[in-house]
């Protein structure tokens, strides 16, 4: 990872030049994203919305390394991930991208602090893993669960263990993609407001939803529809999150 | 990834369906097993005819007359008459075979063996007081016959067990002093052989033997003459067999006036040439019956290979959850991978202890069964190999469902419900 190229711009997280990403689907050449530009600095808390179809996944999965744009420049943490190969952009995924899902994604079968453990697993460190495991969990108010399995959590805590996960490797942005779509009413402001402390902390986060009541608890909200940033603006009326 | 940790996941991922897990290992537990049982009965029958190879006596050399020819035309083994009891004298002169410690005549003569209203057949052997030492009979009740009794053809026999099972009840005390008849003609029971064991090469202890003067005299019937089937040698060591084979050959060209060896008119062959040869076919055997074993490791392999496949499937999206926290191909690959040779590996080493249990469970129930049927040896290298080939066989029928885990794409495989 010694070769690549410094950060052109100082402070910017996210940095995407005209993104466009083409599917095949069948015969059928689908255009998800048509030339999408975005800029998230560090700190920031974005909310992307759009309805289904309006290509946020696919933006999501690309802002996520977990795929490529056809054409166009990511630069993430200013690293273009265009140059780089599978196992690079795998590094990638671990040390600079937390990701939080609908679903929770928690491997199952697995305690809360091993599946807060795996990423450092998979970075290679063996000493001290089980301390920082814990701490991610104590940080998401979740220590007294540690030995318990998915399966024996609400979908609340389970998420928060998610964002335990995600926040355990340091990473450079947190990818919230509908965090509280599987939540009830509650169990979502609480997700919500741990998410907003943590950027009160200084994390970048990047939120995916469809929600407005959502994406009311960010400082900035884009909108897209068509593969195409229709709305790009700063939140004046944030939701108070002072409990 | 560390190895460890790598196991330490296999473990979890296969402990998480026991009972899955658990059949998929029979099928190897089977195939190892079956391999480590027939290998070793392949091998206890190696075993048991090299015992008994041996058992006919130590350091042997078998001289035996060629087959005759007339008019070019062979006349088969063993047919020709061309050993003399002069020859036999010359190999038991130790200025002209110096390594040859004894060499004994034996001629075969045939009869049906009465006593009271008791009959039986065995090989007669006309041979010398020698016989007993050279091939490694002891005698258990009363004596060998004697130098003398060979010298004036006395009519006596020497029984082997057998033979005294079925004209005497088994009693060798018994049997000795009593007078019996072979081919018609009486004989005194002077002494009977300890019992050797029977197996792959017949039975050993279903013989009687007479002094050769007796059998010339006695039994050998329309034959005729002073024939010899065989000459048994003793060489002094085993290390002095080759040398003894040599003396031999030389001593008997030179008497038989024959300069060039390959036309001579009679072939030794030294009780290491007869192991040579049964080694080659119980090689033979054993292999075979290892392959025809391997195969059903082969079929557990397959199993292996339809499980980890539909592990793989099943846990699409744990794969795609672990590709997302940073795991790459290798991990894995790697993953999976252990988890197939752990179960074809554990599989393998409880196939090993069944097999060789069972091994040893045959060989106590086979010698109550039969003498006959020879006690499996489980041998060490057929263990190491057993274990080496179950986890190759999880290596190689888990490359490819491993590797279709760490080439899913992550975003497919985090949408696979």
């Amino acid at each position: 990872m010694t070769s690549l190229p410094r950060p052109p711009e100082h402070g910017a997280m996210i940095q995407l030049e005209t993104v466009t990403k083409v599917y095949r689907m069948g015969n059928v050449q689908v255009q998800a994203l048509r030339g999408v530009s975005l800029r998230v600095d560090e700190g920031e808390f974005v909310a992307i919305m759009g309805a289904s179809g309006s290509g946020k996944s696919t933006l999501m999965n690309i802002i996520g390394c977990l795929d490529l744009p056809t054409a166009g420049r990511y630069l993430l943490d200013g690293v273009d991930v265009r140059q780089l190969n599978e196992n690079q952009l795998a590094v990638i995924r671990n040390r600079k991208i937390g990701f939080v899902f609908q679903s929770f994604n928690l491997i199952p079968r697995s305690t809360a602090v091993h599946n807060v453990e795996m990423p450092l697993i998979y970075a290679g460190l063996t000493n001290g893993r089980r301390q920082r495991a814990m701490a991610a969990l104590d940080a998401v108010g979740l220590a007294d669960r540690a030995k318990h399995q998915p399966s024996e959590l609400s979908g609340g805590q389970q998420q928060r263990v998610a964002i335990a996960r995600a926040l355990v490797t340091e990473p450079a942005i947190l990818l919230a993609d509908e965090p509280t779509g599987n939540l009830d009413s509650e169990s979502s402001v609480e997700i919500m407001r741990l998410l907003v402390d943590l950027n009160d902390q200084g994390r970048t986060v990047v939120l995916i939803t469809h929600e407005n009541e959502i994406a009311a608890f960010s400082k900035r909200v884009v909108r897209l529809k068509d593969g195409l940033v229709l709305e790009d603006r700063i939140q004046d009326q944030r939701v108070e999150v002072s409990a | 990834m560390k190895l460890v940790e790598a196991l330490a996941l296999a473990v979890s991922g296969l402990s998480a369906n026991r009972l899955r897990s658990a059949l998929t290992m029979l099928g190897i537990l089977i195939g190892v097993a079956a391999v480590i049982l027939l290998v070793a009965v392949g091998n206890g029958t190696s075993v048991q005819i090299q015992n008994q190879i041996q058992s006919l006596g130590s350091n042997i050399i078998y001289v035996s007359p060629s087959s005759q020819r007339v008019g070019g035309v062979s006349q088969g083994f063993g047919t020709g008459q061309t050993l003399t009891q002069a020859d036999v004298d010359a190999l038991n002169d130790k200025s002209q075979a110096p390594d040859v410690v004894t060499a004994i005549p034996i001629t075969q003569a045939q009869g049906i063996m009465i006593y009271q209203n008791q009959n039986w057949f065995a090989p007669t052997s006309g041979t010398t007081q020698d016989f007993p030492q050279v091939r490694n009979y002891q005698v258990a009740a009363g004596s060998m016959f004697t130098d003398s009794d060979v010298r004036n053809s006395a009519k006596v026999v020497v029984l082997g067990e057998t033979v005294v099972d079925n004209l005497f009840g088994g009693d060798p005390n018994a049997a000795v002093g009593q007078t019996m008849k072979i081919s018609r003609q009486s004989f005194r029971v002077v002494g009977v052989f300890a019992p050797k064991g029977a197996g792959g090469l017949g039975n050993q202890d279903n013989i009687a033997v007479i002094p050769i003067s007796t059998a010339w005299a006695y039994l050998s019937g329309g034959r005729g003459g002073k024939n010899i089937n065989q000459i048994v040698v003793q060489a002094s060591s085993s290390d002095t067999v080759p040398t003894a084979q040599n003396e031999v050959t030389q001593v008997l060209l030179n008497r038989h006036n024959i300069s060039d060896p390959s036309q001579a008119d009679f072939s030794t062959q030294s009780q290491q040439d007869i192991l040579n040869t049964f080694g080659q076919i119980t090689g033979i055997l054993t292999l075979v019956l290892g392959a025809i074993a391997a195969i059903s490791l082969v079929v557990g392999g397959i199993g292996i290979m339809n499980i980890m496949l539909v592990t793989v499937t099943e846990r699409t999206r744990e794969i795609g959850i672990r590709k997302a926290i940073g795991a790459r191909r290798t991990d894995i690959l790697l993953q999976f991978l252990i988890e197939s040779m752990f179960l074809s590996g554990f599989g393998g080493v409880l196939g090993i202890v069944v097999g060789a249990g069972l091994s040893k469970y045959l060989a106590t129930i086979a010698s109550r069964i039969s003498t006959q049927f020879p006690p499996p040896v489980v041998s060490i290298p057929s263990v190491l190999l057993a274990f080496g080939v179950s986890v190759g066989i999880g290596l190689f029928f888990g490359i490819y469902p491993a590797n279709r885990a760490a080439a899913l794409n992550p975003i497919e495989a985090l949408r696979y419900e």
